[in-house]
């Protein structure tokens, strides 16, 4: 990593840090769910946009995350660091498991057929069957994490909200790491080459079909993780905060944030958390119709995202 | 066996909506390769537009012509105005600018007419029941999206204006070089689209009832109808659309129950996309390397 | 003596995105003549005539029949009487043979005119005829390449553009086409602008000849000028 670029990462690490302990709690809860959002993006931007791959349907794994989370919590007893793990080895298993047979499908029918799957979540989740694990239409409360004796012990003022926050940013600066280095590499490069020519890259003897399937794993694994955090942070989860919308605005996400791009992760969650908020103080009666404008906008200002529009702009401000 | 039949038809109805929205998306798919996401809500907004007109006193089908000739301008300037500034981004934005349009439509829709559901009236008269198989409207309904589409299959055919279309379509470079204007051709193309779309919407409502919401689940049948018919071929979305209409209805009564059926439902169009990725009619594009 | 040309270029540029590839380049077509544009691969031959049609932005002059028409749309173009056949010939694959030679008539008024235009390239090229119904697609190469003359032809045009009509296909295929568009000039006057990188039967073929090399004209003359010149006979006719 460049010398300016890790400099840009520790300012940025500082800032987080301090926030919580300078805005309200509220905003700190928001703050913690722009860096679940994040987590989420970056699992289907490595799906979506470094392996090309499109997923409708990424809201599907992010409720099973989050169901498993609260099972484990609620059913078992665990406490709610352990569940993620054990959430993000679910998905794994399960985008893997989904991405074996999908790799018959391309573009437009592996959208559909994830789609399919978005869709039909909440359904599923609802089924009277399973009712006593899932709670059913009502779903399942979870309780509020607090910060660990041994830290608020020693003076520091850390309710649960900001704990939370860090726990979560922990979190997400780990899974950040781990998808950097694992994308930069000759993992990244086999995706983006599987993505952009597909036919010479088998000819260059990567396996496509295995690299996409663990494409599907890794990145539903993600969502997953993500999905237990937010349902943590929550501390509720009910059919239908997962429907099919959840998944298509993860995909806006990614857009507007800026496609196999790491740091668009980020922007894409700020996005969809907070453009979302803007909206409903303009308009209190059709607030998504003003999300939509916002859309539009940026798309129409800024067609790769806005990861895409920064790099526009450095590359510019260099040559002259 | 009279129940059977009698879902079979209902299935059938429905099959035909689906049918026409399915119809709607293989044109825009045929001219862009794009799925054009907010169609529904196009088709949806359309219908509201129609039930403003009957409410304010027009008989129905001066109502329905209407709003199909309001629809067929709207389809264009939604493609001038709003598609055009993306024609040359990449794929993902211009889905999102699809998923903005729904947004807003469906937002806008309920704002302006709220969310209670309203009755939609159909125009067939109860004289033209079919016995206990078939009410009227459900034959009413097919009849007409039969009509649609046979009007749509002449005009594509026979018509130079529709030879232009698919010209376009297929190699807008080559079209150009023969002097077809191609942006024209692709607003026509969303002009007829909408146009689909209200008459879809028009006969699904007197169904399931009209509210912003009603063709987000419709939708979904109509993508899964055109890509189960192969989502190049035409042909293959309507009988796709119909094939899906009777399969949820049967499924829906007999197997599984409502509660399950969009989801087995969609499983199984899955399924049989891995058995024949390209649909039932579709063309297996083989690339040589 | 011929009076304004049909086609005239003065200091024509034109690239793709940054890439500069004619450099100004000069030409006059004559009406009723078959003038040849050769050169090597990425000499500027096709990018010229899709200049001419403005598929490529360009600066320059570019004239038709004395009427200026650089900085026009293609459709514009077309409408004034120019047909291009394209480098690959842009066959409409899904749609029949009768389909495409109509799609050429598309922005013609008049039916008699476009029936009878219709019967008149079925006697050009009669294999057409036997394969009117049929995908063209499932045409042969040479098929294909009478399609989109004759497609070009449908548009009762003043000019015809024709970009690498030997491309793919045997010399007996190759000499069978250019003599029939010799006929098409004798009998129709439509006169042609024709790029080739296949010298020799180009120049038997034209009246005139210019030769592009890295966007640039460096030679012109009439067809024998060309043929006995010794820089063209080693270089591009290979003796």
């Amino acid at each position: 990593m460049k010398k300016r670029e890790a400099f840009l990462l520790a300012t940025l690490v500082v800032v987080a840090c301090v926030l919580p302990f300078v805005v309200s709690n509220y905003r700190t809860f928001q703050l913690t769910l722009v860096l679940v959002y994040a987590i989420a993006l970056l699992g289907l931007n490595i799906l979506t946009g470094y392996s090309g791959q499109v997923s409708l349907g990424h809201g599907a794994f992010y409720a099973l995350g989050a169901y498993c989370a609260a099972i484990l919590m609620d059913k078992a007893g665990l406490p709610y660091w352990a569940t993620l793990p054990l959430a993000g080895a679910v998905c794994l298993v399960a985008g893997f498991l989904f991405g074996l047979p999908a790799l018959r499908l391309e573009g437009l029918y592996l959208a559909l057929a994830t789609f399919a799957l978005g869709a039909a979540m909440p359904q599923l989740l609802k089924y009277h069957h399973i009712e006593k694990w899932t709670g059913g239409v009502q779903g399942i409360v979870i309780q509020k994490p607090e910060a660990p004796a041994f830290l608020t012990g020693a003076g520091l003022p850390l309710n649960s909200d900001r704990w939370l926050y860090f726990f979560t940013l922990g979190v997400a600066l780990l899974m950040f790491a781990l998808a950097w280095n694992l994308l930069r590499g000759r993992v990244g490069r086999a995706l983006a080459a599987i993505r952009d020519q597909p036919v010479a890259a088998e000819a260059m003897g990567i396996d496509g079909a295995l690299y996409k399937s663990a494409a599907f794993g890794v990145s539903a694994m993600y969502t997953g993780v993500a999905g237990a955090l937010g349902a943590i942070a929550v501390q509720f989860v009910a059919p239908d905060s997962f429907t099919v919308f959840l998944s298509i605005t993860l995909l806006v996400g990614i857009v507007v944030g800026g496609l196999a791009s790491i740091p668009g992760a980020l922007y894409g969650a700020l996005f969809i958390q907070f453009v979302p908020n803007v909206a409903d103080e303009i308009s209190k009666a059709a607030p998504w119709a003003i999300f939509g404008v916002f859309m539009l906008g940026f798309i129409y200002l800024m067609p790769t995202g806005v990861a895409g529009a920064i790099r526009l702009l450095t590359a510019k401000r260099r040559s002259p | 066996m009279e129940a059977f039949l009698h879902q079979v038809m209902a299935g059938l109805a429905t099959g035909g909506v689906y049918a026409s929205l399915a119809l709607a998306l293989v044109m825009i798919y045929h001219a862009t390769h794009l799925v054009n996401f907010a169609q529904g809500e196009m088709a949806m907004f359309s219908t509201y537009l129609a039930w403003s007109l009957i409410d304010a006193g027009m008989p129905y089908w001066p109502a329905f012509a209407l709003t199909v000739g309001i629809s067929f301008v709207a389809g264009i300037v939604i493609e001038r105005v709003v598609i055009r500034p993306v024609e040359h981004a990449p794929v993902l934005a211009v889905v999102v600018v699809f998923i903005a349009l729904l947004v807003i439509l469906n937002s806008v829709a309920g704002w302006i007419y709220t969310y209670t559901i309203k009755p939609f009236p159909s125009p067939f008269p109860q004289e033209m029941a079919l016995g206990r198989f078939m009410s009227p409207h459900e034959l009413g309904a097919i009849g007409v999206t039969l009509l649609v589409l046979v009007a749509l299959f002449l005009f594509f055919r026979f018509t130079p204006l529709g030879l232009a279309m698919r010209a376009a379509a297929q190699n807008p470079a080559s079209a150009r070089l023969v002097g077809i204007r191609v942006g024209w051709m692709l607003a026509l193309g969303w002009g007829l689209a909408a146009a689909v779309g209200a008459v879809a919407g028009m006969m699904m409502a007197p169904i399931v009832y009209l509210d912003p919401n009603m063709m987000t689940g419709i939708l979904l049948y109509a993508f899964a109808a055109a890509l189960l018919g192969g989502i190049d071929s035409p042909l293959g979305a309507v009988v796709g659309g119909f094939a899906v209409g009777v399969l949820e209805n049967v499924l829906g009564s007999f197997v599984i129950g409502s509660e399950l059926k969009r989801s087995v439902a969609l499983v199984l169009i899955v399924g049989v996309l891995l058995i024949r990725p390209s649909g039932f009619f579709g063309k297996v594009s083989v690339t040589r390397v | 003596m011929p009076g304004a040309p049909i086609l005239e270029a003065k200091n024509l540029r034109a690239g793709y995105g940054r890439t500069q590839v004619l450099h100004g380049v000069d030409f006059a077509i004559e009406k009723g003549s078959i003038t040849a544009l050769l050169g090597a691969n990425g000499a500027g031959k096709t990018t010229t005539l899709r200049a001419v049609c403005a598929m490529v932005k360009a600066q320059g002059e570019i004239r038709l029949d004395g009427a200026r028409i650089d900085g026009r749309g293609t459709e514009d173009i077309v409408r004034l009487g120019v047909a291009h056949v394209p480098e690959g010939r842009g066959t409409f694959l899904d749609l029949t043979t009768e389909e495409n030679l109509r799609l050429g008539a598309y922005v013609r008024r008049g039916r008699d005119a476009i029936e009878r235009d219709l019967e008149r390239v079925f006697a050009y090229f009669p294999r057409l005829r036997e394969r009117r119904e049929q995908q063209a697609g499932t045409l042969s190469g040479g098929e294909q390449q009478m399609l989109a003359v004759s497609r070009a032809l449908m548009l009762a045009p003043k000019l015809m553009l024709l970009d690498e009509p030997s491309f793919g296909l045997a010399p007996l295929v190759v000499r069978e086409l250019f003599a029939i568009l010799r006929e098409i000039r004798d009998r129709e006057g439509v006169s042609m602008l024709l790029v080739e990188q296949n010298a020799a039967m180009a120049l038997e073929l034209a009246d005139r000849a210019y030769l592009i090399e890295t966007g640039r004209v460096v030679l012109e003359g009439s067809a024998r000028e060309l043929q006995s010149n010794d820089g063209v006979r080693r270089s591009y006719l290979g003796y």
